[in-house]
């Protein structure tokens, strides 16, 4: 309706509205950006855009053990974390969604409480638990927990995504004289599919991202994840700020998150959205 | 017709009722055998990593239990419960994430709103605008934190340069409102989101009849559209109240915890991580807990957010 009316006022005005919400929101990051290319010597200047550029900074952390390494969980971890905790989270989804069965709304709100579970009241007995059982400071330490941790999420969006599949396709397929696993593969898994895309995605940025755990329950480069490792990286000397190797770690633990979501940013949006506002 | 009669025949023999419920259709057993099935592997890990352990952390929390003094381990009831609800430490943290929390959350819905609206109603650059929103909510926020450190140092950062070279991070309620801008600044695309979906469900044909009849924009985002959204809001509201409330993040990065900047989670984590004690650590995680626990109560109950088994609500 607004598209008819336009006045160079209205212009105007949301032309400004549009440039303070880019801004805001990319000021930040710019200035991680601009502090990672900075020499050891211009760090101590303030200025928003580096006298001098350097790369520096990324050859420091990249060749060495205290931060690739952590890098190197973080993917793996984040990977496995994501795969299984989808797969039950589709399981229990599609129950969820599709099957009549006494105990479906304990289910969900079980997982609404974890998903509202303050993580510090989990830290001190998982830290005792996981140095009984041996898993403190390996990859199934911390695994396990973000799988527990990535079901509600799971199971909340993929449950949204499945109500809105046309399950007669299925009969429909069967009829026509398709087995149940055909009808399952060729039929609904294509349907699913972009639902499951869209939520290994959140589950994915959200064990990125996780830095209480990852933090309580290693101690060694191990299994100690990427946002963890920032606050182990030290100057080139002893007498250098590590600002700006910290700085180029946030910048290589952040760009390829920033290019994967707008990437995908359409799914995100959906997926973060189907759960709140479909009942 | 079943559970007629079984209501009726409440007060004969327990036998006929009891043998007609298991009589469900072959498939309706099969059906609810299938359900559990599927959702057991899901429940099991749930029910390790956060059912079991909360139980633990009870049972912790009722003892004398130093990790520096592992021969003195003794059950002392609710005197760790006690020591934390007698110590100005755990007030204060309480008082400091509230504070956060409270201020965080009021301003993030605001500026949330004004967000959900350019992005709704912006004549050109809709995509622009919704790319630039997910960076913050994208960026770990560990990283971020790092960036706003950098940036209220004296002499390394260009906001602190911006204000006369001041030292924000030293002081308590300077260094608390650095922590909300960090928080509010990761967090406002979120609920900008969350409200955007809710906008969208406000149906245009009524903001155009009220505008006919010669309603304010101010008068049509207060009658129609707010009435409207408050489901949304009261759901994305409940989600970023409980995620404030147990900051830890931005905290650990920006001050860690120092002159006075504690929050809860963090008091928690240095009774457990620094002072190895792990009966106060788990006393303050089971207070915590409660709290969260009367927060969502609060707003099911009191505010009457979308009830949970309503499938309305994730995080």
């Amino acid at each position: 309706m607004a598209a008819v009316t336009t006045t160079p006022r209205q212009k105007i005005g949301w032309g400004t509205a549009n440039v303070v919400v880019v801004a805001l929101a990319l000021i930040p990051v710019l200035w991680m950006v601009s502090l990672s290319f900075k020499t050891p010597a211009a760090v101590l200047d303030p200025s928003f855009i580096p006298a001098q550029w350097t790369w520096s900074n990324y050859h420091e952390i990249l060749s060495t053990a205290t931060f690739t390494r952590p890098l190197f969980n973080s993917i793996g971890i984040g990977l496995i974390a994501t795969f299984i905790s989808v797969v039950l989270a589709s399981m229990a989804a599609y129950a969820v969604a599709r099957l009549r069965f006494p105990g479906k709304s304990l289910l969900i709100g079980m997982s609404l409480l974890i998903a509202m579970f303050p993580i510090i009241a989990l830290v001190t007995p998982l830290f005792s638990i996981e140095r009984a059982l041996g898993l403190f400071n390996t990859w199934p330490g911390l695994i396990i927990p973000y799988v527990a941790f990535g079901l509600p999420l799971g199971i909340y969006t993929l449950s949204a995504f499945f109500r809105e599949i046309p399950w007669e396709l299925e009969k429909a397929a069967k009829v026509d004289g398709a087995t149940p696993f055909q009808a399952f593969v060729r039929v609904i898994a294509p349907l699913a599919a972009p639902g499951m895309v869209t939520t290994s995605i959140l589950v994915f940025l959200a064990c990125w991202n996780e830095f209480l755990m990852a933090i309580s329950f290693t101690s060694t480069t191990a299994a100690r994840t990427a946002p963890a490792s920032l606050a182990y990286i030290s100057g080139s000397s002893q007498f250098t700020v590590p600002t700006g190797p910290i700085a180029a770690a946030a910048v290589v633990i952040t760009i390829p998150i920033i290019i994967f979501v707008l990437f995908f940013q359409r799914r995100i949006v959906a997926g973060l959205t189907s759960g709140a506002v479909k009942g | 017709m079943s559970t007629h009669t079984e209501t009726v025949a409440a007060g004969a023999p327990a036998e006929a009722p009891a043998r007609r419920k298991p009589q469900l259709s072959e498939g309706a057993r099969a059906e609810r055998r299938l359900g559990w099935l599927l959702c057991a592997p899901a429940v099991i890990v749930m029910l390790a990593v956060a059912g079991y352990p909360i139980v633990y952390a009870i049972w912790l929390s009722l003892q004398r239990y130093n990790l520096e003094l592992p021969n003195q381990v003794k059950f002392i009831g609710l005197a760790n419960y006690g020591a934390v609800l007698r110590s100005p430490y755990w007030w204060h943290a309480l008082w400091v994430t509230v504070l956060i929390t409270v201020v965080s959350v009021a301003v993030t819905l605001v500026l949330g709103m004004l967000l959900a609206l350019v992005m709704h109603r912006t004549l050109f650059g809709r995509g622009t605008i919704r790319t630039a929103a997910l960076i913050p909510y994208g960026i770990v926020t560990v990283a971020a934190s790092y960036g706003w450190y950098y940036a209220w140092t004296p002499g390394q950062g260009y906001l602190s340069a911006m204000f006369n070279n001041s030292a924000p991070l030293t002081s308590t309620y300077k260094a608390i409102a650095v922590i909300i801008l960090a928080e509010i600044w990761k967090t406002t695309p979120f609920m900008g989101l969350l409200l955007l979906a809710g906008l969208s469900l406000v149906p245009e044909d009524l903001q155009k009849a009220a505008k006919v009849d010669g309603a304010t924009a101010w008068q049509r985002f207060w009658r129609i559209t707010v009435p409207l959204m408050k489901p949304a809001i009261l759901v994305a509201v409940l989600f970023r109240t409980l995620d404030s409330f147990r900051i830890f993040d931005n905290i650990f990065i920006l001050t860690q915890g120092n002159n006075g900047t504690e929050s809860v989670s963090i008091l928690a984590w240095d009774n457990l991580f620094k002072a190895l004690n792990l009966g106060i650590g788990a006393a303050i995680s089971i207070l915590i807990f409660i709290c969260v626990v009367i927060i969502a109560a609060v707003f099911i109950k009191g505010f009457g957010t979308a009830a949970p088994g309503a499938d309305t609500g994730r995080r």
